[in-house]
């Protein structure tokens, strides 16, 4: 399905040729504002520099059907906005991407137009503080059917995808390069899973390099089509917090996960609590905040298992709940700690339990 | 005139039979040792010439030639004195040969003809029964441990002298008694002095019930080696045999006591011990800590710590029981069948979560350093947490005392020694997976709990025979025949999942 029009095409492969010359160009300091809304040829004029010419030959010689053959090659879709599956919402931005390409599920994109998606982004080096909840959250909102909008880069991004994937929801990654290759390297299999679970979209087409600027625009491309940024650690000054200054600019949503006021990586998050951003502390929160307090979109198909009918199983899932370890289970409900163990697995078996890799226990989210 | 002495060289942990052939001739006063003598057994010769004159007896002034057979074994240490000396002897006629029929003798002499213990007497004492030699003539210091093996007259002598006088009849030999030794009375250190961690004490009796390899993950300072230390307190004191065994491995490191050891080992190498260090070796090839734990248990605190060459070292031994290293054209086999106990920090810094600063990448590097042939052969994972100090301070010791639970494990290791009769393993946790496979079978009905795991992909092929063997294990302790489904349960609770869930 390649469902772009020439001329978005065209605009495409041209912000492509000239990806790594508006590297160069910002280098030296010379700043275009709105250089993504410019039209074709005041693109050329701003950062095709010596080659000008070169850059409008290649340009005038583009043919769309060899383009859309290589994109079937890679097995890349495109959409661009003056087709039907384009996400309206992007279309709030002063410099909409004129195409997006992407690898999995189209209809993802139509999902993401229609119900309220979350961008969850984050620091690369987070705390494990932050990793669980970042964890929770992919999960929370993967579990209530919410598309998570991520970046796949290193720690929260990565972190709130896995739990998005392990909540059984749908995750959309925007990549600061081509879609169709893993960026960084080491979430290969992340990549993969999201593309078969989600999708994984780019402005750029297949086979574009990532470059410096690429990433703050993949930013406004997430904040675009999310209805709620939400930060969940940031360092002062850094990527996520631009993101969530993409989102404020278009008025959309923005929320934060307090942290610890001693934390370097909760200044961000906490400066934008300071600003007004809506404190996030549960999945909840984040619904409430998308859907009205205590409103609830339909259940996306899978529902909670129903509660343990046995009153001993019951306990314990409250203690876990409580984030009481196995110890403190025994010592509660004055079983052994064989028998916490039975029902620990009985309960993760069941979907009402996770485990972690290392031993211990919680609540599973949904 | 031409004498030939039997002793034995140490090789590895059992030793090896050597003859001593002295040759004494008219000739230019000399004294030639050969048949690969290493420099410890080179000086020999001025020991022996210098205790021999010492012990009012006579070193001729002829040509003596010294060869240790086989030649092509390389000999190492002082053990080969006292067998040279009384060569020496027979050869100038100052003793009969017949006096040394079927006698073999082993010690290192001090310039004044006195014995000095060596190591590996207790193997050489096994090499002499399994000669037929009839008496083992052994310092002093190595008697009571060599006087265990029965069949072999041990006579632990304190001098050169008084062994001439014994060869020549004019003394009486005094026989070396074995030295059985005591368990440790004091029992080693018991449960009840942990106070909570009733889940990481479940772990440990299952630990000791199977033999399996457990590992415990929580911040330092909650318990983790106070725990370990308990171990082989739970198991069973060791048989006659195993305790010959854990002396001779003892023994081969200078380590015995001179007498049979009675209690399980202990061993807790530090994290920087090379690999050497940890499984054995050298040029002169000495046991390794997991040869010195044999029987008993292996600690390893901060696992990830280990250099990567120990870690990997590891997997032999814990797969097959023995490690192998090669000498030249020969193979040394060190028995090695402990029970690993790892533990580790779930970060580099070890601090609880909310205070921990390190990063995803340095997290993901510290747990990964555990490579996964390791893991493999961990059976059980415990997630240790600090007890509340309320619990530490005023509640009543909780849980059973190590006594009690040192019977349930006995108990469950008879109905496993009894099930694996014929195999080559002597619990659940030494069975390899088509072992388990074979002996552990499920009632469909028990089986489903499995199926339910591996389809949510929370386990592997081989995790999957782990979660068999701990079931077998916990079903040995509850009594059980059969393997009902609480077992597989409880067994999918201790399981590991691999770090791949860890990285974030």
């Amino acid at each position: 399905m390649s469902g772009a029009c020439e001329r978005c095409l065209r605009r495409a492969r041209l912000i492509a040729q000239l990806a790594p010359r508006i590297t160069g160009m910002l280098a030296r300091g010379r700043r275009v504002p709105g250089l993504l809304a410019l039209s074709e040829q005041d693109l050329i004029a701003a950062a095709g520099g010596r080659h000008k010419d070169l850059v409008r030959e290649r340009l005038a010689s583009f043919d769309p059907d060899a383009e859309r053959r290589d994109l079937e090659a890679a097995g890349v879709w495109a959409v661009c906005r003056h087709g039907p599956a384009y996400p309206a919402q992007l279309l709030d931005l002063p410099d909409p991407p004129a195409a997006l390409f992407g690898i999995g599920a189209p209809e993802l994109l139509e999902l993401v137009a229609d119900g309220p998606a979350v961008a969850v982004v984050g620091t690369r080096r987070p705390s494990p503080y932050g990793t669980e909840v970042a964890y929770a959250l992919g999960r929370g909102l993967g579990a209530a059917g919410v598309p998570v909008v991520s970046g796949l880069a290193l720690g929260i991004d990565a972190t709130a995808h896995r739990g998005c994937l392990d909540g059984h929801g749908a995750p959309l990654a925007v990549l600061a390069r081509g879609p169709e290759y893993a960026y960084p390297r080491r979430h290969r299999k992340l990549h993969e899973q999201v593309s078969q679970q989600g999708a994984v979209v780019s402005e750029l087409p297949p086979g574009t390099a990532a470059e410096r600027w690429s990433f703050p625009a993949r930013n406004r491309i997430m904040a675009g089509l999310a209805r709620l940024t939400l930060v969940v650690e940031a360092a002062d000054p850094s990527g996520s917090l631009i993101t969530a200054e993409f989102a404020r600019d278009l008025g959309r949503g923005v929320a934060a996960v307090p942290g610890r006021v001693t934390a370097r990586m909760a200044e961000g998050t906490n400066g934008l609590l300071r600003d007004g951003a809506v404190p996030v502390t549960s999945t909840e929160d984040v619904l409430d905040e998308l859907y009205g307090v205590g409103m609830r979109p339909p259940p996306p198909g899978g529902t909670r298992p129903a509660p343990p009918a046995e009153a001993g199983m019951r306990l314990v899932l409250d203690a876990v709940e409580a984030g009481s370890s196995v110890d403190e289970i025994v010592a509660r409900t004055r079983a052994s700690a064989s028998e916490v163990r039975v029902a620990l697995a009985r309960l993760e078996a069941d979907g009402h339990v996770v485990r972690g890799a290392l031993g211990g226990w919680e609540r599973a989210a949904m | 005139m031409l004498a030939s002495i039997s002793t034995f060289a140490l090789e590895g942990v059992r030793s090896h039979p050597v003859t001593v052939e002295v040759d004494v001739r008219r000739g230019l006063p000399a004294f030639t040792l050969v048949g690969l003598p290493d420099r410890a057994v080179r000086e020999s010769r001025e020991r022996v010439r210098a205790a021999v004159q010492n012990s009012g007896l006579e070193f001729p002034l002829m040509r003596i030639t010294v060869n240790l057979a086989p030649a092509h074994v390389r000999k190492a240490g002082p053990g080969f004195d006292l067998a040279i000396a009384v060569g020496v002897l027979v050869a100038s006629r100052q003793v009969r040969p017949e006096s040394l029929d079927s006698t073999a003798l082993c010690g290192e002499l001090s310039l004044s003809g006195e014995l000095r213990s060596v190591r590996g007497a207790l193997a050489a004492a096994l090499g002499a029964r399994d000669l037929a030699l009839g008496r083992l003539i052994v310092p002093p210091g190595n008697g009571g441990e060599a006087a265990l093996v029965a069949g072999v007259e041990v006579i632990g002598a304190r001098s050169l002298g008084e062994i001439a006088g014994v060869l020549r009849g004019e003394q009486m030999p005094v026989p070396a008694t074995p030295e059985t030794g005591d368990p440790d009375p004091r029992g080693g250190p018991d449960l009840l002095d942990v106070r909570g961690q009733e889940d990481a004490k479940r772990a440990l009796e299952i630990a000791a019930a199977g033999g399996h390899n457990l590992l415990m993950v929580g911040p330092p300072g909650v318990g983790k080696t106070m725990l370990a230390r308990r171990l082989p307190g739970l198991l069973p004191p060791p048989d006659l045999e195993e305790a010959l065994e854990i002396t001779q491995m003892h023994s081969a490191a200078g380590l015995a006591a001179g007498r049979l050891i009675r209690d399980r080992p202990f061993r807790a190498p530090h994290h920087t011990i090379s690999a050497q260090g940890l499984v054995g070796g050298g040029a002169v090839p000495r046991p390794g800590e997991i040869t010195l734990a044999h029987r008993g248990v292996l600690f390893l605190d901060e696992l990830p710590e280990f250099g990567r060459s120990a870690l990997d070292a590891l997997r032999q031994p814990l797969e097959e029981g023995r490690v192998e290293i090669m000498r030249g054209q020969r193979t040394l086999e060190f028995p090695a069948n402990a029970i690993l106990v790892a533990a580790c920090n779930r970060c580099p810094c070890g601090r609880p979560a909310d205070s921990c600063r390190c990063g995803a990448n340095e997290r993901d590097r510290y747990l990964r350093r555990l490579s996964g042939p390791l893991l493999d052969r961990l059976d059980l994972v415990c997630d240790v947490r600090p007890v509340p100090p309320v619990q530490l301070v005023d509640e009543e010791p909780s849980g059973p005392p190590s006594a009690i639970v040192r019977e349930r494990v006995a108990a469950a290791r008879e109905r496993q020694r009894a099930r694996l009769a014929g195999t080559p393993a002597r619990c659940n946790g030494d069975m390899d997976g088509r072992l388990t496979r074979l002996t552990v079978s499920l009632r469909p009905e028990v089986a489903t709990g499995l199926t339910r795991g591996r389809e949510s992909g929370a386990l592997s092929g081989r995790g999957h025979d782990r979660v068999l063997r701990v079931a077998r294990t916990i079903a040995d302790l509850a009594a059980r025949g059969d393997v009902a489904s609480e077992d597989v349960d409880e067994a999918l609770s201790y399981r590991f999942d691999g770090w791949e869930r860890m990285a974030a």
